[in-house]
């Protein structure tokens, strides 16, 4: 009886058990330390959340049945967390505004906008003020209490008390956690968000800034529920909710400063289809995104194969050598070469124009760029084919290659009727990941070119990819439109989807990785 | 020629081997051998000139890029000392940030894959094949595609448990353990895969468990493809750019890559080109070495299907 159990219980040893319970408890533990801060900020769901994975977590290390569960559930976990739950947000994402101007609700918008008009009023608090950015990029005032020295932080969603901060000897805050404050040069040079932020701390007054110092007041402005609308009783100014927008706009249209976030529905994807400004340069980018990466793909591999042609005899010297040195640049850390290539392709001191003698603007021309970046990513990725048609060549049946030349076919055409559709079935799969991998090469154009050469004024650089466009939407120097850049993240999804597909329908018949 | 090798040749003619041995061995050669050898070195030198450029520049005292050329006109170790003694290049802490990130992402993800990709071998169950077909989709999928979403979850992750939010160390190693997860339990079931079962029958009759089964005989049989896996995983993370610099953006708390592109950026000054080739060169002798040493596994992992990041 003891001896059968023993044979399907998950640990019958003594040491299995103990390392079994130990584990149970770090993840209990775990799921007790994690639950204190949801429980803090009564986050219900959250918690409900929690519970049930813990919950399913010990199930599965308790029962005996199901004992491929217990090998499966930590990778489950982890890829639902961090790849399928992001792919789903980005869904979700792309279909809002979300973006700076649009990241708080209404109610919050209402309470900024009708700060934004605070006056000073006498005998009112003021400030010593710090700004800082939150770790999720958030603009925030750092406030110390000019009266009580008390510190706090306030955004456009309220104030609240900072009691960690270290403050200097003016009282101005100088560090917090979680927060990322700035000097003096960076305030200076980005004061106009300043002016735009205000605090709300109450129905009709808030917090704005003066110079370097903060005041609360009572705001000019209300809100008024019957029309949906802000009035600023000194200016007359009425800002009309546009509900379907997310902002507040006078009868001109102009929209107020802050706004809120809304579902656009695919608003963000149909300005990309219909939106002369937005489709020309996108389409721009989708052909030289598909251009670089079948660029990339031909380079390499001709290079790659012709060399693995050319190494492909066992009796030719110094083969191990030639190898050997021929990883080299495979082995090199990319990144770092990348930021080689882009010095050496400086204008006037960089190798390759001293080299071949030229006076080439490699960045300035939309197609030299473009060359330029080819000419790197085939130095990145040629090894990677070479190697692999190296081991595709060794493994060719030497028998078709044998009748092949009985036949009477000789080099060229034995290459060209034999050996390359013989590689090609071989390689397939791999040349088409190594499509999908150009295709979203982010680092080769962000580290080379930095999706330059840009034109006055124009969003999109003559060597964007889609990710980097993106990329730039939602984090770059100007405005962060988290909405637009998910809805360019989709359209690579099923761009990616597409090509997966395509890779299923040549492994497919190689059925046995499923047996 | 000589005059006997002249003299030889009509003796020969007639007889088979005559090609063998060739009239003009040295043609011959370059029919066979010499080509070769021709494409060989054209395309190293496309190869190495980079890296012999980096190695110039690195030790190129004045270390800007104008005194820069591929062959060292002089030479000294300045670059290098000031890797370590410029305040404003923290490039131990880089190093160190990078090393502490991505060893321990590539080892958990790597035994979080080995257990999925075990279940995968050797067990038969409901569903088992359409989330082997998912896991192929979704290796297709980088994490950085999602980046927004990424930056959001881990700006309200933060909110919650600063400890893995965006700005920490833990919060980068949590995104790269997910990501590497697909492609590495592909690679590893495929291995598992050649591993014969009677073992684990034979084991079975011998009273082990599953547990034991996995830690004690898989995981030591699967090493090879264990530490390839491991190296794919680990030079992917440290060659990452995008997610590294959306994370850390202290500069004290950047990895190698994101802090050695501010050394290249157009504001720091030129003679920061040798600083950053230098720590370049430093950088690389840990990949290099790792590749070099274990050359003959990655190329069956290549063709196994892996790419590198």
């Amino acid at each position: 009886m003891l001896e059968q159990r023993s044979r399907t219980a998950g640990s019958a040893t003594a040491a299995g058990l103990i390392i079994k319970i130990a584990v149970l408890a770090v993840v209990a533990a775990l799921a007790v330390w994690a639950a204190l801060p949801l429980i803090a900020a009564e986050a219900w769901w959250g918690l409900a959340l929690e519970a049930a994975i813990v919950a399913v977590v010990f199930y599965v290390y308790l029962q005996r049945r199901a004992i491929q569960l217990k090998y499966l559930i930590p990778g489950t976990l982890l890829l639902i967390a961090f790849q399928i739950l992001p792919v789903i947000l980005t869904i979700g994402t792309s279909f809002s505004n979300y973006g700076d101007g649009h990241r708080v609700d209404k109610d919050q918008a209402v309470e900024a906008i009708i700060a934004a008009g605070v006056q000073q009023t006498p005998g009112g608090a003021t400030y010593r003020l710090s700004v800082g950015e939150s770790a999720s990029g958030e603009l925030t005032l750092l406030l110390t209490d000019a009266a009580d020295g008390s510190t706090w932080a306030g955004t456009e969603a309220g104030l609240t008390e900072l009691p960690d901060a270290t403050v200097d000897g003016t009282g101005r805050i100088t560090a917090a956690p979680g927060y990322d404050v700035w000097d003096l040069a960076e305030l200076n040079e980005r004061q106009a968000e300043l002016a735009a932020l205000a605090v709300p701390t109450g129905e009709e007054s808030g917090i704005k800034v003066q110079g370097l110092s903060a005041f609360e007041g009572t705001s000019t402005r209300s809100y008024d529920d019957a029309c949906d609308c802000i009035t600023d009783a000194e200016t007359g100014t009425v800002w009309y909710a546009d509900n379907e927008a997310g902002s507040f706009l006078t009868e001109d249209g102009e929209p107020a400063l802050v706004g809120w976030r809304v579902n656009i529905g695919a608003d963000n994807y149909t300005a990309v289809l219909t939106d002369p400004d937005i489709r020309g340069p996108f389409l721009g980018i989708f052909t030289w995104n598909i251009l670089f990466a079948a660029g990339s793909v031909l380079l390499t591999f001709a290079i790659g194969l012709g060399t693995a042609m050319a190494l492909n005899k066992p009796s030719m010297r110094g083969t191990k050598v030639y190898r050997t040195l021929m990883i080299l640049p495979y082995a090199m850390p990319s990144f770092a070469m990348l930021l080689v290539w882009a010095q050496m392709f400086n204008r006037d001191f960089g190798l390759v124009n001293d080299l071949f003698n030229l006076d080439v603007n490699w960045y300035g021309g939309t197609w030299s760029a473009r060359a330029m970046v080819l000419i790197a990513n085939t130095w990145l990725g040629w090894p990677y084919m070479f190697l692999i048609c190296l081991g595709a060549l060794q493994a060719l049946p030497s028998d078709s290659l044998e009748a092949a030349k009985i036949d009477g076919a000789t080099g060229v055409t034995a290459f060209r009727k034999i050996t390359l559709p013989l590689l090609l079935i071989a390689l397939t799969p791999l040349l088409i990941s190594s499509f999908a991998f150009n295709f979203n090469n982010f680092n080769a154009i962000e580290l080379l070119s930095g999706g330059s050469p840009f034109r006055a004024g124009d969003a999109v650089g003559g060597t964007d990819l889609l990710i980097t466009y993106a990329f730039r939407q939602a984090f770059g120097a100007t405005t962060a439109d988290y909405g637009f850049a998910s809805a360019i993240s989709v359209f690579i999804f099923l761009i990616v989807a597409t090509m997966s597909a395509v890779m299923f329908r040549f492994t497919r018949n190689q059925e046995d990785v499923y047996s | 020629m000589t005059v006997s090798q002249v003299r030889e040749k009509p003796v020969a003619k007639p007889a088979v081997p005559v090609r063998r041995n060739g009239k003009r061995p040295f043609a011959k050669w370059v029919g066979e051998f010499g080509w070769r050898h021709l494409v060989a070195v054209l395309v190293l030198v496309f190869g190495l000139v980079p890296i012999v450029y980096v190695v110039s520049a690195a030790f190129n005292p004045n270390g800007t890029l104008s005194s820069t050329s591929l062959l060292p006109t002089s030479f000294g170790f300045g670059n290098f000392k000031k890797l370590f003694t410029d305040p404003n290049v923290p490039f131990g802490r880089w190093f160190l940030n990078s090393i502490v990130i991505a060893v321990p992402a590539a080892f958990i993800s790597i035994f979080i894959s080995s257990l999925a990709a075990y279940a995968f071998s050797r067990f038969r169950f409901r569903g088992r094949r359409p989330m082997l077909l998912f896991l192929l989709l979704i290796q297709m999928f980088p994490a950085f595609l999602a980046v927004v979403a990424l930056y959001l979850i881990f700006g309200s992750i933060g909110e919650f448990y600063p400890v893995a939010g965006l700005n920490t160390k833990l919060g980068l190693m949590l995104v790269y353990m997910g990501g590497a997860l697909g492609v590495s339990t592909w690679l590893m079931k495929g291995f598992f895969d050649t591993i014969p079962k009677e073992l684990d029958e034979a084991a079975t009759i011998d009273g082990a468990t599953h547990a034991q089964i996995f830690f004690g005989m898989i995981l030591p049989l699967a090493a090879p493809i264990i530490a390839i896996s491991g190296i794919l995983a680990f030079v992917g993370t440290m060659n990452d750019f995008i997610l590294a610099s959306l994370f850390l953006t202290d500069r004290p708390e950047m990895t190698l890559a994101v802090g050695l592109k501010t050394l290249t950026a157009d504001n720091s000054p030129a003679s920061y080109f040798g600083i950053f080739a230098a720590g370049t060169l430093l950088t690389s002798v840990l990949t290099v070495a790792v590749f070099m040493s274990l050359q003959r596994y990655i190329v069956s992992g290549l063709t196994g299907g892996a790419v590198k990041g």
